[in-house]
């Protein structure tokens, strides 16, 4: 018996079992939603779903302040920003599914990706890592000191990494600036017409 | 007992999978984008889960930069998405194909 089924033999109490399967089924529903629907809005609001059911695992496992931020970050401000770009680019329209421009690519595709998750399974199961021996010196997250430990971490043994990081953002948000900004120079007669044709929306497809 | 460890890297190899699909077979460049963000979330939810196995607290501490890398990483996507939509007036990946044509 490999490790993952013995692994998958134990026998966990049903609550647990209950909000894990509930969240998986979330993510699963959610992830799917976002690969078959034709409208980039449904895609947007079932990775939303997708989200939920994360911060929904991130509680099981006791890690309270990443489920806090995922649903703020994630769901709140980066959905958020996704839905504000499909609305202001006008680009929900829904997208031909259907027809296939490679042929072949998507059964390609998926034998790609199946090969790809059988050997994460079969590297995870196969590896002490996943389900076996397990650290005795680090420290624990309860969930009374889950946001004490992970703030004691980040601002202690992460602090270079925390300070690249408030780099990072400030670099992130001057490059956003610039190139979302209209430049009123030299390419404004170049800019000028495809943000009539990007503001009139709907009007776009038959145009095309 | 809690959930074995085994069951979310089998769901997050799962999820991880769904991405790259959509990765691969869409062409409408936002959800392209959204199926990134859901490999990136089964990156997380793997290292949360060793963290929680390992009872290590450094998982969580590298799902914290994560978020916020990924974060940055939209601002960033979204700006050049909307710069190619004003060049282009297009978001299908497949009509960006001036250096092929």
């Amino acid at each position: 018996m490999s490790p993952v089924l013995s692994m998958l033999a134990t026998t966990p109490t049903a609550p647990d079992v209950i909000v894990f399967v509930v969240g998986a089924l979330m993510i699963l529903v959610g992830a799917l939603g976002v690969i078959v629907s034709r409208n980039p809005v449904h895609a947007a609001l079932s990775l939303v779903l997708t989200l939920f059911g994360i911060a929904v695992l991130f509680i099981e496992q006791q890690a309270e302040f990443l489920a806090a931020v995922q649903v703020i970050v994630y769901a709140g401000a980066v959905v958020v920003l996704f839905l504000f770009v499909i609305m202001f680019l006008g680009v929900d329209r829904s997208e031909d599914i259907n027809d296939e421009p490679l042929i072949g690519q998507r059964p390609f595709a998926i034998g790609l990706v199946l090969v790809m998750v059988a050997s994460i399974i079969a590297l995870g199961s196969e590896a002490k890592w996943a389900g076996g021996s397990h650290s005795v010196t680090g420290v624990t997250t309860g969930p009374a000191n889950n946001v004490y430990e992970l703030g004691k971490a980040v601002f202690t043994t992460y602090l270079f990494a925390f300070e690249a990081t408030s780099a990072l953002l400030i670099i992130a948000v001057v490059g956003a600036v610039v190139l979302a900004r209209r430049s009123s120079t030299a390419n404004s007669e170049e800019n000028q017409p495809a943000l009539q044709r990007g503001g009139a929306g709907d009007e776009r497809g038959e145009t095309q | 007992m809690s959930i074995p460890a085994s069951w979310y890297l089998i769901l997050s190899a799962i999820l991880f999978g769904i991405g790259a699909f959509g990765v691969l077979v869409r062409r409408n460049i936002l959800v392209m984008f959204m199926c990134i963000e859901l490999m990136l979330n089964a990156a997380n939810l793997s290292l949360v889960t060793f963290s929680r196995t390992l009872r290590d607290i450094g998982g969580q501490a590298d799902v914290f930069f994560i978020l916020v890398v990924a974060a940055a990483e939209v601002v960033v996507g979204l700006g050049i998405v909307v710069t190619i939509f004003r060049r282009r007036s297009t978001a299908i990946a497949d009509e960006i194909s001036s250096m092929k044509d």
